[in-house]
């Protein structure tokens, strides 16, 4: 069959495996969710070939220009503190992912997300829907304007609470660079009895925790925070494949 | 010999290793149950615009333990085109002849559980060991009560020559390998999702 190649060899990058002591496990026994949903079995390992060497390189046209500025909505200010969050992509070499979509939720000032299934009683803010996104720039830059998010109370266990959070969803540019996250802010009291954050091993819960930037803080407007999200990196020697699939 | 530009570029990368050792990833966390909010997409599940000629729909339910629908669950495909083509970078091959496949679908299971996506078959791929893989769609799950996301892999039960050449398929204990497979229904396939129990979907770790 040769409908599916051309003649020249296909270079294919390779992701660097995740080091098992630092990847947050499916299951978490503190997190009572996973109890019915994680998987009881040991998963297949899957040798990355083109499949997952490539992924989605979109999101340019789900991105409007007051996607980024999460702070006006329905002509009204948002409430709560104004915060900068701004960073880069990185892989782990330090290399930019640049121009990739990187999207964003997240409670509004008072820990109440605009969803059905959120009723605890705080308040909605009309002003606020919770939604980010933007593109990468050329350097794997972001920024977001929005307001700290508050944290709020679930039912996991006895007063139980979420440290203050921002959910993130990055593509990269491969299916095996794919990560959806939370980022924490610095000091949180609510750490130590949080679940969700104690999952991440020890040595990967600073990575999950964003750095006060004073230096970005802009006078009499909004304060700042700086969070690099770093996926995985490629290995430096490509594999090749020749037209018929052949490791070179 | 080594030339000027050679050792330049190794300097240039060298310095990049030097600079920025191996940086600690940043850690994965559960969607949660409000993914909705941040994540819905309008016309996600078209891989391909519905009513695309040759389109078909994969439709499924995922199941937690209990065999209970899961309602707030995030599935995400990536495929190649029929030609087994990925419109990217580093499939050098191109993807020309089908400007309207993106190749990624999302798709949210909120109507009683049901995720679904309208798409045309991938073509077959070559499995870098000198084969071609049968016709696939790599799939990502999220969903509150999940830390870190699933990996597993649609395959088609009518492509019964190419699905017993298939390396992946093969690296799969024989009596599992019916989990990846999605079934023929009226306008399309069906393939269901069980995250724990018997029969437990093939997850992968890539």
């Amino acid at each position: 069959m040769t409908g599916t190649t051309s003649g020249s060899r296909l270079h294919l990058p390779r992701y660097r495996r995740e080091d098992p002591s630092l990847r947050t496990p499916v299951g978490y026994p503190d997190y009572k969710s996973t109890g019915l949903r994680a998987p009881l079995r040991t998963p297949v390992d899957l040798p990355q070939r083109l499949t997952e060497v490539t992924g989605p390189l979109l999101g340019e046209d789900r991105v409007t220009a007051l996607d980024a500025d999460l702070t006006k909505r329905n002509g009204g200010e948002a409430m709560g503190q104004r915060i900068i969050v701004h960073g880069r992509v990185l892989d782990s070499d330090g290399r930019p992912v640049p121009h990739t979509l990187v999207e964003m939720w997240q409670a509004n000032a008072h820990g109440r997300y605009r969803h059905v299934v959120d009723n605890w009683p705080a308040p909605l803010d009309p002003h606020f829907d919770g939604l980010g996104r933007v593109m990468t720039g050329d350097q794997g830059r972001y920024e977001f304007l929005t307001i700290k998010p508050g944290a709020y109370p679930w039912r996991n266990h006895h007063n139980a609470w979420r440290p203050a959070h921002i959910h993130f969803s990055l593509f990269g540019r491969a299916f095996t660079q794919r990560l959806i996250t939370q980022m924490y802010f610095p000091d949180d009291p609510l750490f130590f009895q949080d679940p969700i954050f104690n999952a991440i091993p020890e040595g990967a819960r600073t990575a999950a925790i964003s750095r006060f930037d004073y230096d970005r803080t802009v006078d009499h407007w909004a304060l700042a925070f700086e969070f690099d999200f770093v996926l995985r990196g490629r290995d430096q020697t490509p594999f090749e494949t020749d037209d018929d699939g052949d490791v070179a | 010999m080594t030339t000027a530009s050679q050792t330049a570029s190794q300097t240039a990368s060298a310095a990049v290793s030097v600079q920025n050792p191996d940086l600690v990833l940043t850690p994965s966390a559960t969607a949660g149950p409000y993914l909705a909010i941040g994540l819905t997409w309008d016309n996600g599940h078209g891989v391909v615009p519905v009513g695309t000629p040759g389109g078909f729909w994969i439709r499924g339910i995922v199941f937690d333990g209990l065999d209970e629908p899961v309602a707030d669950a995030l599935v995400e495909t990536w495929q190649a085109d029929p030609n087994g083509r990925f419109d990217h970078p580093d499939d050098p091959r191109g993807a020309q002849e089908y400007p309207d496949l993106t190749g990624f679908g999302r798709s949210q299971t909120v109507n009683g559980g049901e995720f679904s996506f309208y798409t045309l078959k991938p073509g077959r791929v070559p499995d870098g060991e000198g084969g071609l893989q049968a016709p696939h769609i790599d799939v990502s799950v999220f969903a509150r009560g999940l830390l870190n996301r699933l990996v597993t892999r649609i395959y088609f039960e009518d492509e019964a020559e190419a699905n017993a050449e298939d390396v992946v398929l093969n690296s799969v204990p024989e009596e599992r390998r019916r989990t990846l497979l999605a079934r023929r229904t009226e306008d399309g396939y069906r393939f269901d999702l069980n995250l724990q129990g018997d029969p437990e979907t093939v997850f992968f770790s890539l």
